[in-house]
């Protein structure tokens, strides 16, 4: 078993040091001499004093503390949390991209202006939208691109429109997004079938419906059959169909967006697109529109003048921008060496052999995991796992007893139509050997709650730590370390 | 070449345990006339010529590899220790999400309670959180939460805050019933008179850069005292690295404090991935954007790490949380996290002396010459700005430095209109003095 890992600034001693800086080769002064005293900190910043060593052996032992895709199986649906190819690490490395100024002329940075415009005509081809803004950071912001895009759109044609209406199978970002562009959100319950209820949109439908923001695949991995039919709806009262691609894994080569009638999408690359998590972010969030909202999209945009590529800075109808630069471009590097590196048949290969994973896992789980909707599922599904409440047992008892069969949890209580959800995405790049022993490890939990619920209850119990109190974390927040709380092992 | 595992007689061997005859039956949910067409992209490749495709578009720019840069404004080019890249390369860093699963995850979530205390240090700040998208965005995320935590419509933003910042921050608040309003500047710095004109009681907050965008040392002190002589909050961005030398947010009684962090041992990457720190006071941690990890116990009683006030956060409180913000850029905070860990207190004031000498040394060189004069008679720390001759273009200058293989100072004028003839120059501890004369040499043989 790992031994619990001490606080860096524990480790420290006074007087270590882990770099050493080239000495001054201009004439140096004290600080006093040039800025007045004022503006010159008084206390140095409390930070650890370690060797390189010091900080070497405690990250190492820190990141072995971690489950990962690199190391374990991580069906954390919605996420797709596919292998990150380590060739887009190399390529994104390469002095030459990742140390280029983001303010050197354009005749200097014609690599890098070259490779986000033709990513930008890749990801047109793949969605069948017509331009694509890549400056968002994450999927969140893609999103608040999105509605910007929305609410300049209906105020160009001089008319309030105040309602974003949202499945309730939406991730919570959907909403909040919708709410941070001032927008109030309106809800559709989800029909019996897990799809939108068409009559429930009709009813919802007034003329001060500004867009519509689903999911499709939606969070249940089911595809919205009627897509057409619903943006139809939208589009006679000129309102704007926006989907949210985080599940874009299900479609490549299968669907595009742009011929299901969406007027705007964003893209979550570090999903579909195999760029790494990292812990949490860096993300990118690129958004896609039509034609007809090409002119709104955040500035500036990289265009070709001749067979130059150049920034274009204007343009009255946009939103303005996002990001302070041009996007997470090192993340864009990945995505863009992804795609050239499958290509057409790899990247349909992709969507089939995920839709065969999930559907597989699904029905491996059948008998004792039933899902919250029964139809062929794309790229993930939803179980409930509603009957094991009559042993005290929860969903999250059994995605912490998962981790100690050595497989991250699916995404627990999400969507939130569903009892007791475990939301399940295996990905194209887990092997049928994996997805058996998941299901095994998933029934074995099932046996389990039946003659020791308790133990269940109890899980993780082969983790560094066992269950965190998150009650404690929430009602006396610790966020950080001070020197009285130098921990002692009760 | 793709990475999917499973061989076709897997995938077959599957879909006669699901039931069905071929891929096409288990897509039928989508109606035929979706179906497709032949998607238009180029036939995939193998790695040895990604790895040519890569290095071809490489080598169509002129990296800060091969030039010597003097470019800032907003994005530094620092040095990398070689173990950051070394543990932060790690799978187990790299490759994990969020983390949900606490148990699972308790690497990344101490990492980021190691970032969230480290951050505090050096900003002298309470409370930091797990980092945003950016400095930007951190700005803007910073504007939203001082108009809901006063209640209160305006907001007054220094000229001389990045423009790229301001721009951000208006497109976040576009549509919301705040008011944003520019304080103007005299003499490079933050017009303090005007600023405390136009304070009042319907004042949110009152946003301020530190060193600026023209690389002069504000009077933060003052107008932190003045926003809040008037109600309102005290929002300062600041540089980082500068404060191993420069005096904290804290010290000067900011109630939010936010910066780009990218500076903290990641490269510029044109511009992104940034790090967006975002600290504020004990008084506000319940309105924090984006992520928090807290230490609390296991059931054994063991210390043991975990995301926390999670009720502030979308995936729970939906239309009403603090902030839409879902990921944040947890492998760049990681990454800051060794950065700090390794340089330390002592490595930090002398990384911030040694960004001071290299600016003056380059300051003072330029001024040797008789068509440059400085623009501002303000204090500086890694940056300043210096204005040419009349007749003398900035553009020209630039491009006879990079015929030269040098980057020369950023026009301003892309900015700020009225200042035709302002150039911003810096230099980090990158830049060497051999640099800095060979610099002045070619200037020299410019006019």
């Amino acid at each position: 078993m790992m031994v619990n890992e001490p606080v860096i600034f524990e480790r420290s001693v006074a007087g270590r040091r882990g770099y050493r800086l080239p000495p001054s080769d201009v004439p140096a002064r004290a600080p006093s001499a040039w800025l007045p005293e004022e503006h010159l900190r008084a206390i140095p910043p409390h930070l650890p004093e370690v060797a390189e060593f010091d900080a070497v052996r405690h990250y190492t032992r820190l990141s072995q503390l971690n489950f990962s895709v690199d190391t374990h199986f991580y069906p954390l649906g919605s996420c797709t949390m596919k292998y990150n190819p380590k060739l887009n690490e190399r390529i994104a490395a390469l002095p030459g991209l990742a140390f280029v100024h983001p303010l050197q002329p354009e005749e200097q940075v014609q690599g890098t202006l070259r490779l986000l415009h033709e990513l930008e005509q890749l990801l047109c081809a793949v969605t069948g939208m017509e331009a694509f803004t890549l400056q968002p950071a994450a999927g969140a912001q893609g999103e608040l691109t999105g509605l910007k895009i929305i609410a300049a759109y209906h105020r160009r044609k001089r008319r309030h429109r105040s309602v974003i209406l949202i499945p309730d199978s939406a991730h919570g970002t959907n909403p909040a997004s919708a709410a941070l562009s001032g927008f109030s959100v309106v809800q559709i319950k989800s029909g019996p079938d897990g799809l939108i209820d068409l009559n429930e949109l009709k009813r919802k439908l007034t003329d001060d419906v500004a867009a519509l923001m689903l999911t499709n695949p939606n969070t249940l991995g089911l595809f919205e059959r009627e897509i057409k039919t619903i943006a139809r709806l939208l589009h006679e009262r000129d309102a704007l169909v926006y989907m949210d691609g985080a599940n874009m894994n299900a479609l490549l080569g299968v669907a595009r967006p742009g011929d299901m009638g969406v007027d705007l999408l964003q893209l979550n690359l570090h999903k579909t697109f195999s760029t790494p998590h990292g812990g949490g972010g860096p993300g990118a969030g690129p958004v896609g529109v039509t034609k007809a909202l090409e002119e709104f999209l955040p500035l500036p945009r990289v265009i070709t003048r001749g067979k130059r590529f150049v920034w274009k800075q204007e343009g009255r109808a946009s939103i303005g921008r996002v990001h302070g630069f041009y996007g997470n471009v090192g993340v864009l590097v990945r995505a863009y060496a992804y795609i050239r590196t499958l290509g057409r048949e790899g990247l349909t290969r992709v969507s089939e052999v995920a839709i065969v994973n999930a559907n597989y896992l699904k029905v491996k789980l059948k008998d004792v995991f039933p899902v919250a909707y029964n139809a062929f599922c794309m790229h993930e599904f939803v179980v409930t796992l509603k009957a094991l409440r009559a042993q005290g047992v929860t969903a999250w008892d059994v995605a912490k007893r998962l981790l100690d069969h050595g497989f991250y949890a699916p995404t627990v209580y999400f969507p939130l139509i569903v009892d007791e959800a475990l939301m399940i995405e295996p990905t194209e790049t887990e092997s049928k050997e994996t997805l058996d022993a998941f299901a095994l490890a998933l029934l074995t939990i099932a046996q389990e709650v039946k003659t020791n619920p308790d133990y269940v209850h109890q899980a993780p119990h082969r983790m560094p730590v066992g269950r965190i109190d998150e009650v404690k974390a929430a009602r006396e927040p610790n966020l950080r370390w001070t020197p009285s709380r130098q921990f002692v092992n009760a | 070449m793709d990475y999917a595992l499973n061989t076709g007689e897997q995938l077959q061997e599957m879909l006669r345990t699901i039931g069905v005859a071929s891929f096409d039956e288990l897509i039928s949910t989508v109606p035929a006339e979706l179906h497709a067409r032949r998607l238009e992209i180029p036939d995939g490749l193998s790695e040895a010529e990604v790895i040519a495709l890569g290095e071809g578009l490489a080598s169509a720019n002129r990296s800060l590899a091969q030039m010597t840069s003097f470019l800032g404004a907003g994005a530094y080019h620092h040095l990398i220790p070689t173990v950051v890249d070394a543990l932060a390369a790690r799978g187990e860093w790299l490759t994990p999400y969020t983390p949900y699963q606490a148990e699972a995850s308790q690497g990344t979530l101490q990492a980021i309670y190691e970032f969230q205390t480290m951050i505090c240090e050096l900003m002298q700040m309470e409370v930091a959180n797990a980092s945003l998208y950016d400095g930007a965005s951190s700005v803007a995320e910073a504007a939203v939460l001082a108009l809901r935590a006063t209640e209160r419509p305006r907001l007054l933003i220094s000229e001389a805050v990045h423009p790229h910042a301001r721009e951000v921050a208006a497109t976040y608040l576009s549509g919301a019933a705040a008011v944003i309003q520019e304080i103007p500047t005299v003499d490079g710095v933050t017009d303090v008179e005007a600023l405390k004109k136009a304070l009042g009681q319907d004042v949110a907050g009152v946003i301020m850069q530190q060193p600026n965008v023209f690389g002069c040392l504000e009077p933060m002190a003052q107008a932190s005292e003045a926003a809040h002589r008037a109600g309102g909050l005290f929002i300062a961005s600041v540089y980082p690295v500068s404060l191993g030398i420069l005096q904290p947010p804290g010290a000067y009684g900011a109630d939010i404090a936010v910066a780009e962090g990218r500076c903290l041992g990641s490269p510029v990457a044109y511009g992104g991935p940034g790090l967006g720190l975002f600290t504020t006071t004990q008084a506000l941690v319940r309105r924090i954007p984006g992520r928090l990890a807290g230490c609390s116990v296991d059931q054994a009683g063991r210390r043991g790490y975990t995301l926390t006030l999670q009720t502030r956060e979308q995936h729970i409180r939906r239309e009403k949380a603090t902030s839409n913000i879902c990921t944040n850029e947890g492998w760049l905070a990681l990454r800051a996290t060794i950065f700090l860990s390794l340089l330390g207190p002592q490595g930090m004031k002398e990384l911030a002396a040694l960004n001071l000498e290299k600016a003056h040394y380059l300051h003072q060189r330029l001024r040797e010459l008789s068509w440059i004069r400085p623009a501002f008679d303000q204090p500086f720390f890694n940056e300043f700005t210096v204005e040419y001759e009349d007749g003398i273009k900035v553009d020209a200058v630039n491009r006879a430095l990079a015929r030269a293989g040098m980057v020369g100072g950023f026009p301003l004028k892309n900015w700020y209109p009225a200042r035709p003839q302002a150039s911003l120059w810096c230099a980090t501890e990158r830049i060497s003095k051999t640099q800095i004369d060979a610099l002045i040499e070619a200037l020299k043989g410019v006019r």
